[in-house]
């Protein structure tokens, strides 16, 4: 009787519905690989050329630093609009203490410090001045850290970095030369993937980690079961800043400068990456691979839209419209999988 | 009101004079309750009487605004509900308080986590293996049927919701175990295994106190039975010693009795 019913109810469950445990495992994995078939079919010569392949690994760095971040501060269902401002900030104190003169072993750790602290005081913000929401708290940054980068360069681009500040943003590793091409790895790919590895470890396999999935999926149950929620949210938001310091210091590595209208607009791209990638807005879900493959996503995006000489206005309204599919398909998911 | 076959001299958890204001809202007025070692007291009031509230002073989620708590003889104060549960204090909160997005075993372990210590006590790492064997032995021994504890508990019927938050609440040498209306969400053939879940608690030694609005609940696993009005104490009795009508009537603030009045209610 019961196992007849079970059978039934085996059968009422749609093809769709059953495949969402394997979309959500290789969908991200099945997207990528679709790409980048595409671009290569669109631009055999070009796309699989190492020097491309490369470039994407260069110019996506920044944005895996950013939205490795978010993603931290997404998972406790908060937001943070301040990074791209944050790398700026970063950037800046960077070049302009290397120009009046400080030593380099302190200007290198200037970004990621700045970010740090702007991280903290985000996080102090949303939880011991109470805001309502971290959409306030890091709104404010966003402006703060914009005016605070343009204030100490005088709104002055400063260039000229010496090589051990450039060397995570523009180090090559010479792998040799096969068939007339010099095979170089970037640095900054290998230290990209060192970075999600760390996530993924301090995520999946930390009580930290374990308790910021706990704090996203209920905070009430986090508080009630002795979790310190403030304290937790604060540490949230310092590394998410502290990333933003790592991609300035990036990227005043691969710019070998420092410019203070830097990372605008790339807190939306963060975003869009963590989102793509599978995290929730409202809390609790994702994971660190998923992540990786929605940057990814939005550099093959970007990359093969720059190879096939699409405007960059049309770029806008492609980037705008995978966004809104993406959180479609997610709520797709959820309608389905959720169906009793 | 000491258990008539008790030999004990002190309560277990006491609550002397305890008010309790939030702004100009006065949810607990000068509210006295004891709980005895071993004993099932039941609580019932209205809504808005304070029942939670008292629940959630009990279990060091709100601080009193007067009067003072006492554990074991001895006066307390809990700073948060880490210092109750220090003590053997367990809450089963109304809304369960579980992370639906977590499996089974992280939440029972929620706050206190198997840890591993790695490079040196540097880091601490949950130790997810220990954890899922920890959770299922102890599901097994409080014979609760999962699927497997890596289930996520937000895949659960209300009633095993339910039962996953009761194990959780006694994982750790629990000694007091409040719970707020179990049973008020739960589908009726649930609600008999919750009610058995709480007599073995009782089994065990462990001191309850249930708020119910279900007098099924109240006269299948209470002792004792006290009932709040408007925020204050209004009445207590041995379960031996009160009925069903009037249980009821305490709850609408009368101590006539009410069998009529009762009537209605339920019609
Ligand atoms: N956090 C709070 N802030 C303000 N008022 C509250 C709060 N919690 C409870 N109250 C008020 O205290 C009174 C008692 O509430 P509660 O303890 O939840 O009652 P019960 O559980 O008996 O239904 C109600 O008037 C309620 O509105
Ligand atoms: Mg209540």
């Amino acid at each position: 009787m019961t196992e007849s019913s079970n059978h039934e109810m085996n059968n009422e469950v749609p093809w769709h519905v059953r495949m969402i445990p394997f979309f959500d495992r290789y969908g991200i994995l099945i997207v990528i690989v679709v790409m980048c078939l595409v671009l290569w079919a669109m631009q055999p010569e070009v796309f699989l050329s190492w020097r491309n392949i490369s470039n994407i690994f260069k110019q996506t760095a920044a944005n895996g630093m950013l939205s490795i971040g978010m993603f931290l501060v997404i998972l406790t269902a908060g937001i943070d609009l301040s990074v791209g401002s944050v790398l700026a900030l970063g950037m800046m104190t960077l070049a302009v203490s290397n120009a009046s003169g400080v030593p380099w072993p302190i200007v290198l750790c200037l970004s990621p410090f700045m970010g740090m602290l702007a991280g903290f005081v985000n996080g102090v913000g949303i939880t011991k001045l109470r805001m309502p929401h971290p959409f306030i708290m890091t709104l404010g940054m966003l402006f703060m850290a914009r005016g605070l980068a343009n204030l100490i360069s005088g709104g002055v681009p400063y260039s000229g970095l010496p090589d051990p500040v450039r060397f995570l943003g523009s180090a090559q590793i010479y792998l040799g030369e096969f068939d007339g091409t010099r095979y170089n790895l970037p640095i900054v790919f290998l230290f990209t993937i060192f970075v999600y590895l760390v996530f993924w470890i301090l995520l999946e396999h930390t009580v930290f980690g374990r308790r910021v999935y706990a704090i996203g999926g209920n905070p009430e149950a986090a508080r009630v079961s002795g979790i310190n929620v403030d304290q937790t949210l604060i540490i949230v938001y310092t590394i998410c800043g502290f990333m933003a310091g790592v991609a300035g210091l990036i990227m005043a590595g691969r710019t070998n400068s420092g410019f203070p209208n830097a990372g605008q607009g790339m807190e939306l791209e963060a975003i869009a990456a963590v989102i793509i990638g599978g995290a929730s807005f409202f809390g609790g879900r994702g994971q660190v691979l998923g992540i990786f493959g929605g940057v990814l996503i939005m550099g093959l995006i970007r990359n093969g839209l720059n190879l096939n000489d699409v405007s960059t206005f049309w770029q806008q309204i492609l980037i705008g419209g995978i966004i809104v599919l993406a959180v479609f398909i997610d709520v797709l998911r959820r309608d389905w999988g959720t169906r009793s | 009101m000491r258990p008539q076959n008790s030999n004990d001299d002190s309560p277990l958890l006491e609550a002397r004079g305890v008010s309790k204001y939030f702004g100009a809202v006065t949810a607990l007025r000068d509210v006295d309750l004891q709980l005895w070692p071993g004993e099932v007291l039941g609580v019932v009031g209205d809504n808005g009487a304070g029942k939670s509230t008292l629940m959630k002073v009990l279990s060091g989620l709100y601080p009193p605004s007067k009067g003072s708590l006492h554990f074991d003889g001895n006066e307390v104060q809990f700073h948060s509900p880490r210092d109750a549960r220090d003590l053997g204090i367990e809450m089963v909160y109304q809304d369960l308080a579980l992370a639906g997005n977590m499996n089974i075993a992280e939440n029972i372990y929620l706050g206190r986590e198997p840890k591993r210590k790695v490079l040196g006590g540097l880091i601490s790492l949950f130790d997810h293996k220990k954890g899922l064997q920890m959770a299922k032995d102890h599901l097994d021994n409080l014979k609760i049927q999962v699927k497997s504890v890596e289930q996520k508990v937000e895949e659960l019927s209300g009633g095993q919701r339910q039962a996953v938050a009761i194990a959780r609440s006694i994982a750790f040498q629990a000694r007091v175990v409040i719970m707020d209306e179990p049973t008020a969400a739960l589908a009726i053939k649930e609600v008999g295994k919750v009610l058995d879940m709480i007599v073995g608690l009782k089994d065990r030694g462990i001191s309850v106190v249930i708020i119910s609005h279900r007098m099924d609940d109240i006269f299948y696993v209470c002792d004792r039975v006290m009932a709040l009005y408007h925020g204050a104490n209004f009445s207590e009795s041995h379960l031996k010693d009160t009925s069903r009508s009037e249980v009821i009537g305490w709850i609408m603030g009368t101590k006539e009795n009410v069998r009529e009045l009762a009537h209605d209610r339920v019609k």
